[in-house]
Order: structure tokens, then C-alpha cells, then sequence
């Protein structure tokens, strides 16, 4: 039976607690606004960029076709761009993006593929570490960065081309979650390296006039959309983060309320057990005289 | 006059949105103006200045540093590498941007990467020459 103080004390902790988790409540809720917003404006340029590509791509076939559409011909090696957060206490939010690459990755070993990683943000590094520590190649931090940009997303593709020139892998693949409200955020995987070309978008019958040609414009166009990809990662990702947050610190704080309740109870129950205690003894003493 | 419709958008957010009479887009080929009804196309930008005319006495400006601009039957949408209103770009902006490229050049391995940052690069500083004399006039 814990003294009365031992509750106090108790008490006044789960409520330090609960002001703390409330706090970063109402930080993630002001962050995700920005964050979805940042996610949202987003979104135009990479449609946009999808819709142009996938019409140029239908135009060059075959052996023409740059590499980074047709890919080296082979699969053996493949990366996998892991991109999470660079702070925990957001629920599920980083382990379920480890869990998917790490799945992934145990799938292409058992098929006998080699496997590289690279991580993005601290704590998808942290995850992959224990179990992947030979296939992770590079970590890059962004935390310096308050809000990641296009400058960001640029730097990470140009690392991803100079590995791709130098044949480093064939296929990479993206890891990022999308963010469908607070309350679902989905761990996805997706293919950058050869690009996927979204089939099926409508085609304008109207022949395009092309400035240079063709080819030029789809070489200057593929390292782009890697960047615009990567970006829309990393935006995505960021306002996850934050809807992760939100609802994992909203838990907290309710489930804070509730143990306090508690322990409030049992509290006033000792208290007062102590006190009938205490009159039942000078009652019995007096009685005794 | 007729209109047609016209986006421009950076990877960051849209910056232009709406119907215009006509919109000037610097490509690398020479500049050329965008009417309503013009043949789909496809081309590269350069650094330099688009300009917006929304109607027959009002424009706006903006600033691109490269992008691809498409022209098809329903609107016309340029995607900018960089983009930024005209008001918000000063001789330091460009000096920055300048910076940047230079450095890059200079760390860069890949030949048809440095064959592009090369041509930014002269883009640039043809347009900051250019900016520079718009603004003494």
C-alpha cells in the first residue's frame, strides 16, 4: 500500500506529464497546418510534371530511351531510399516506414538481390541500424534544416544520379509516408529509379511541336521529376510526422487524465480509510478509561 | 481579346493562376509570345523574365531561373525550376543564385552535368547584365 506522500507524488509527475504532452499536442497541431500546406502547393508542380512526362514518354521507346525510364536491364542491386523523421514520440510513425523497407529488404535478400540503404532522418537510421548495419551506405541528417525544401530534395538526387552514373544499383526505390489526415498516415513504397510512368493518363491527340527535340527535353525533364519525387517524399513525410504526432501526444494526454483520475481516487479512499482509522482509535481509547 | 488559361507553377506553390491575353516565355531557343490558340509545344526555359499579360493594359512579371513550359489546347503551364515575383528579386538574389552555380560547377564530376550548369550559369549573368540595365533605365 503506497503512502500517502508516494500518491502525491505520483499525482503531481502524470500531471508534469500530461502539461508536457498537452504542450507538444498543441506544437504539432500549428506545425501541421504548415506542413499540409507546404504538402498541398506541392502537389500542382508534380502532377503537372507527371502528366508532361508520361507524353513525352510515350513518344521515345526501346533502345532509344534514356536509362533512368528503361532502367540497366538488369535488377541485381537494389537501393532503397528511406526517408522518416528526425525526431521520435509520433506514435507508429517511424517504425512502420522501417518495418516496410526492412520487409522489403528481407524479401530482395531471400531472392538473392543485393540490397544498399540509404537513410534519410535520424530515426529510420536509428531502426535500420540494428538489423542493416552492413547495407546502409549513407545517412544523411537534415535536422539543421527547420523546413526542407526543394534545395534539400535537390541534393538527395544528385547524390542518387552520381550513384546511378557510377552504377551503384539498378533500381531504387522510395519510402515515405503519405498523408491522408491526422488520423492515417500510409507507409508508402515507390519506384524512382527506372521512373514509373503512370499509364493510362489521357492522351491529347494533338502532336506537340518539341524545342530542342524530344530527347533533349526528356534528359533534362528524368533528373527533375527525381528531385520533384523526392521532394514530394519529403513534404509528405513532414506532414505525417507532425499528424503522428498530434494524435499519438492526443493518447497521451487523455490517457494522463485518466491515470490521475485514478490515483486522485485511491488517493481520497487512503486519506480517508486513514482517518476513520484514526477516530476509531482515540473512540476506543476513550471508551477504554 | 481572347484568353486562354495559364498556370505557372515552382515546385514550392503556384505563383500564377488564372485566364491571359498573351504571356512572353524566354526559351532557350529566343523568346516567344504564348496567344490563345497557339500550337501545343513543348521547350525549355532559361533564366530570364516571363511576362504575364492578364489584360490588354495590365502585366505581371516574374522571375524563372530554367523550367519547361507545355502549351496544349486548354492551357498553358510552366514549370519552373525557380520562380519568383519579380518584386522579391534584387542584384543580391541574383549574385546568390550565381554563387551557387559556381560552386556546384566547380564540384561536379559529370560532364553532362557540367555542360548544364555551365549554361545556367552564362543564363544567369546575361540576365543579371540585363536586369542591371532595366533598372539604371
Amino acid at each position: 500500500m503506497p503512502s500517502l506522500k508516494d500518491l502525491r507524488n505520483r499525482i503531481a509527475s502524470v500531471k508534469a506529464t500530461q502539461k508536457i504532452t498537452k504542450a507538444m499536442q498543441m506544437v504539432a497541431a500549428a506545425k501541421l497546418r504548415r506542413a499540409q500546406m507546404a504538402a498541398e502547393a506541392a502537389r500542382p508542380y508534380a502532377e503537372r510534371m507527371e502528366t508532361v512526362l508520361s507524353n513525352l514518354a510515350s513518344g521515345v521507346s526501346g533502345s532509344s530511351a534514356p536509362r533512368l525510364i528503361a532502367g540497366t536491364g538488369s535488377d541485381k542491386v537494389h537501393l532503397l531510399l528511406v526517408l522518416t523523421a528526425e525526431r521520435g514520440l509520433c506514435g507508429a510513425f517511424n517504425s512502420s516506414i522501417a518495418r516496410l523497407a526492412r520487409d522489403k529488404a528481407n524479401a530482395l535478400k531471400a531472392e538473392g538481390k543485393t540490397v544498399k540503404i540509404i537513410c534519410v532522418g535520424k530515426k529510420g537510421y536509428d531502426i535500420l541500424r540494428r538489423q542493416f548495419a552492413d547495407e546502409i551506405i549513407e545517412f544523411i541528417d537534415l535536422r539543421e534544416f527547420k523546413q526542407v525544401g526543394y534545395v534539400n530534395a535537390e541534393a538527395i538526387a544528385q547524390n542518387l544520379l552520381a550513384r546511378f552514373a557510377a552504377g551503384e544499383f539498378d533500381v531504387a526505390t522510395l519510402f515515405f509516408s503519405k498523408f491522408k489526415s491526422v488520423i492515417a498516415q500510409i507507409p508508402t513504397a515507390q519506384r524512382i529509379i527506372p521512373a514509373e510512368i503512370p499509364e493510362g493518363t489521357k492522351q491529347t491527340d494533338a502532336v506537340y511541336d518539341y524545342e530542342p527535340d524530344e530527347g533533349e527535353i526528356l534528359e533534362a525533364l528524368l533528373p527533375r521529376n527525381l528531385t520533384v519525387q523526392i521532394l514530394r517524399g519529403l513534404l509528405e513525410n513532414a506532414a505525417s510526422e507532425q499528424g503522428a504526432r498530434m494524435s499519438a501526444m492526443d493518447s497521451a494526454t487523455r490517457n494522463a487524465g485518466e491515470m490521475i483520475k485514478k490515483q486522485t481516487q485511491l488517493y481520497n479512499r487512503s486519506r480517508q480509510a486513514m482517518i476513520t482509522k484514526e477516530l476509531i482509535e482515540i473512540i476506543s481509547g476513550a471508551e477504554a478509561l | 481579346m481572347a484568353t486562354f488559361k495559364f498556370e505557372l507553377v515552382s515546385p514550392e506553390r503556384i505563383l500564377f493562376s488564372g485566364d491571359v491575353v498573351s504571356v512572353i516565355v524566354p526559351s532557350v531557343e529566343g523568346e516567344m509570345t504564348v496567344l490563345a490558340g497557339h500550337a501545343p509545344l513543348v521547350a525549355v526555359i532559361k533564366a530570364g523574365i516571363v511576362f504575364v499579360q492578364t489584360t490588354e493594359s495590365n502585366g505581371k512579371e516574374f522571375f524563372i531561373n530554367g523550367g519547361l513550359v507545355e502549351v496544349n489546347q486548354e492551357t498553358t503551364t510552366i514549370l519552373a525550376e525557380q520562380g519568383r515575383f519579380i518584386e522579391d528579386v534584387d542584384t543580391a538574389v541574383l549574385d546568390a543564385e550565381i554563387l551557387t552555380a559556381e560552386t556546384r560547377l566547380s564540384g561536379s564530376h559529370n560532364d553532362d552535368e557540367k555542360k548544364r550548369l555551365h549554361d545556367t550559369l552564362v543564363q544567369l549573368r546575361e540576365f543579371k547584365h540585363v536586369f542591371e540595365q532595366r533598372k539604371a533605365a
